[in-house]
């Protein structure tokens, strides 16, 4: 009765999802809408929450509070009729190695209930557009990470899904395989297909999405175009290297007094940047004069628009890649709903934040 | 309440129960083909299966049986054959284990769980297909057996009785391998968890040794444990002898698994991330 269908709704429609593991709070209360034929990037660091709204939305997890529909199918209330809606595709390769990749997207055929024929057909077909051909009858053992990735999408797609989720689909590829990556998926969003995406990569969201919702600690922290979220940081980032890890304080001291924002330094890269807001190439000279002033021997210093890694640094005091690096160092490698609760997602998260505020204190 | 207002409303693109049912029928044999083309694949599988039960019979045959005395006037390899195939049944859901927690960790399992094919299947097929391998196993240790003298000498018929019953009780082994490959989930966890109960189970049984041979708290265990009553069982039905105490005994323990750890695998699948 209620489970009448709004196809004139978004793909993707999600309210005041929450999810934990034990005392882990992977989504605190998110909400999302992808329109149909666009593409949401999912944007957070490891352990954000990501992962755990995809298995949601592809009805691998229950959610414990909240509403998701897909294609306006509840993925409680009626996980059949939204597993014929989607193509999921995870961050690892889901397929089965010791078979060709031309048996894997076969098998994958007739679990859809294609007949044999059609399901060879759509295996052709599948491995033509995915630059798998002449390693049809390989082993998929023996593709490189790119050619596996590449197959898994491909089996993600036998069943013509009408919204693809993409778990971090380039993690851990070179980035050769990376841009082969992204015109697939690109081409797949111009063929009309709508698209969730997470990734923990900037440039990625900026290449790919449409609009991108932020994420981290399993809420939504920001939401917006690329070019929404980058005028956040209000106006430009001037950047640059310093070789001598020794100078970096001093070079952050000098280039503090130019800086419209608080510049920040990555120890490990040498690398530090400052926003400047508007005053571009007057910033510019100051910084220089200043870092001459403090004899700091710099590379590369150069002016130029946000990247979405200033975005994140704006938005929540810590660049994406270190939060990545703690949640790593922690543990954080299963995906089981049953980890400890250091180890699940969220981990790391007590360190990055020390002395920002804290969502959770209090609470 | 009545039967008639009870019709649950679908919506038109939801498949009826013939379809359905078709479809977890065509969804198993799908899965079980592609567990089948897996296992004919990797060289580490066929030694398991095969070489592995080939090397117990040789050892047990030719090394320990010459210490071991059995009862009544049997040869030991006839004693010991049917221990060695319920013993190659139990442990061939080794396999069952570790290729489940290795879909699981790989996310093959999730992959198949998002598409909209019969629930089922991923279980049905995995116990299809490893039932089949079982057998073939069993057959060619029985051949193996053949070879160092071992004969059935109660007819063909409880010959191939005995073959089904070996089989029955390694689908059974085989939904608690299943139930703690799922539940486990990591490949090695579950080989050395295998060794944990598998090795007591079917060595500390009238398998190998008479009984009357362990100490006696070691009987005790033995003389009730379910692999004791499944190769007497077989050992009469092979040989001759009083079949039907030994039989019922496995028969409940057989049934009592069955109960107890389907809906146990069922909800490790379901919940399985």
């Amino acid at each position: 009765m209620q489970l009448a269908r709004d196809s004139s709704g978004p793909a993707v429609l999600v309210e005041g999802l929450t999810k934990s593991f034990g005392d882990v709070h992977a989504l605190r209360g998110i909400d999302l809408a992808v329109p149909r034929g666009t593409v949401l990037g999912v944007l957070g660091p490891n352990g954000a929450g990501k992962t755990t709204a995809v298995r949601i939305l592809t009805t691998l997890l229950r959610p414990d509070k909240g509403r998701a529909l897909v294609e306006g199918r509840d993925v409680v209330r009626e996980p059949a009729a939204v597993r014929r809606e989607i193509g999921l595709s995870g961050q690892s390769a889901a397929i089965q190695e010791e078979l060709t990749g031309r048996e894997n997207l076969e098998i994958v055929g007739r679990l859809f209930h294609l007949s044999w024929p059609q399901a060879r057909v759509r295996a052709v077909e599948l491995l033509e557009q995915f630059d798998l051909t002449d390693a049809a009858d390989r082993h998929a053992k023996n593709y490189s990470g790119g050619m596996q990735r590449r197959l898994d999408l491909a089996a993600s797609l036998v069943g013509h899904p009408h919204v693809l989720f993409l778990d971090e689909p380039t993690t851990g590829l070179d980035p050769r395989s990376r841009l082969g990556m992204w015109d697939i998926i690109k081409a797949l969003v111009e063929g009309g297909t709508t698209l969730l995406l997470t990734t923990q990569y900037l440039d990625e969201a900026d290449e790919l999405a449409d609009q991108i919702v932020v994420i981290d600690h399993g809420l939504v922290i920001a939401s917006g175009t690329a070019d929404e979220l980058k005028s956040r940081v209000g106006g430009d980032v001037l950047e640059f290297i310093v070789p001598d890890r020794d100078r970096i304080s001093d070079a952050v001291t000098a280039v503090g007094r130019v800086g419209e924002s608080e510049p920040h330094a990555d120890k490990d890269t040498g690398v530090v940047t400052v926003g400047v807001g508007g005053r571009g190439s007057d910033a510019l000279i100051d910084a220089v004069r200043s870092l001459d002033a403090a004899s700091v021997q710099t590379k590369g210093l150069a002016l130029r628009r946000p990247s979405l890694d200033d975005v994140f640094l704006a938005l929540t005091g810590h660049a994406a890649e270190e939060e990545e690096q703690e949640a790593r160092s922690s543990g954080r490698r299963g995906r089981r709903g049953t980890a400890k609760p250091a180890a699940g997602p969220g981990a790391g998260k007590r360190a990055v934040t020390d002395g920002q505020t804290d969502p959770e204190a209090g609470s | 309440m009545t039967a008639v207002t009870a019709v649950p409303a679908r919506s038109p693109d939801d498949p009826g129960v013939l379809d359905r049912a078709r479809w977890a029928i065509s969804d198993t044999l799908t899965i079980t083909r592609r567990n089948l083309l897996v296992w004919t694949r990797v060289p580490a599988y066929l030694v398991f299966t095969v070489i592995q039960p080939v090397m117990f019979v040789l050892l047990f045959r030719y090394v320990f049986g010459g210490a071991i005395s059995v009862p009544g006037h049997i040869h030991y390899v006839n004693f010991l054959m049917p221990g060695i195939i319920a013993q190659t049944a139990a442990f061939a859901t080794f396999g069952t284990a570790i290729a489940l927690a290795q879909e699981l960790k790989k996310g093959v399992i999730d992959r198949l769980r998002s598409m909209p094919m019969a629930r089922s299947a991923v279980l049905a097929g995995r116990l299809v297909a490893d039932t089949g391998r079982m057998l073939v196993t069993i057959l060619i240790v029985v051949g193996v057996g053949y070879a160092v003298d071992f004969r059935f000498s109660n007819g063909a018929f409880n010959a191939i009785l005995m073959v089904v019953l070996a089989t029955v009780f390694g689908l059974a082994i085989c939904l608690i391998s299943a139930f703690t490959g799922l539940a486990i989930g990591d490949e090695e966890s579950v080989q050395a968890f295998g060794l944990i109960w598998l090795f007591p189970l079917t060595f500390l049984s009238s398998a190998f040794v008479p009984i009357s041979s362990m100490p006696g708290w070691l009987q005790a265990f033995a003389n009730n444990q379910p692999v004791t009553y499944v190769v007497n069982t077989m050992r009469s039905l092979a040989l001759g002898g009083p079949i039907a105490s030994n039989f019922w005994k496995a028969a409940i323990w057989l049934v009592g698994i069955f109960v107890v750890f389907s809906p146990l695998a069922v909800r490790a699948y379901k919940r399985a991330s």
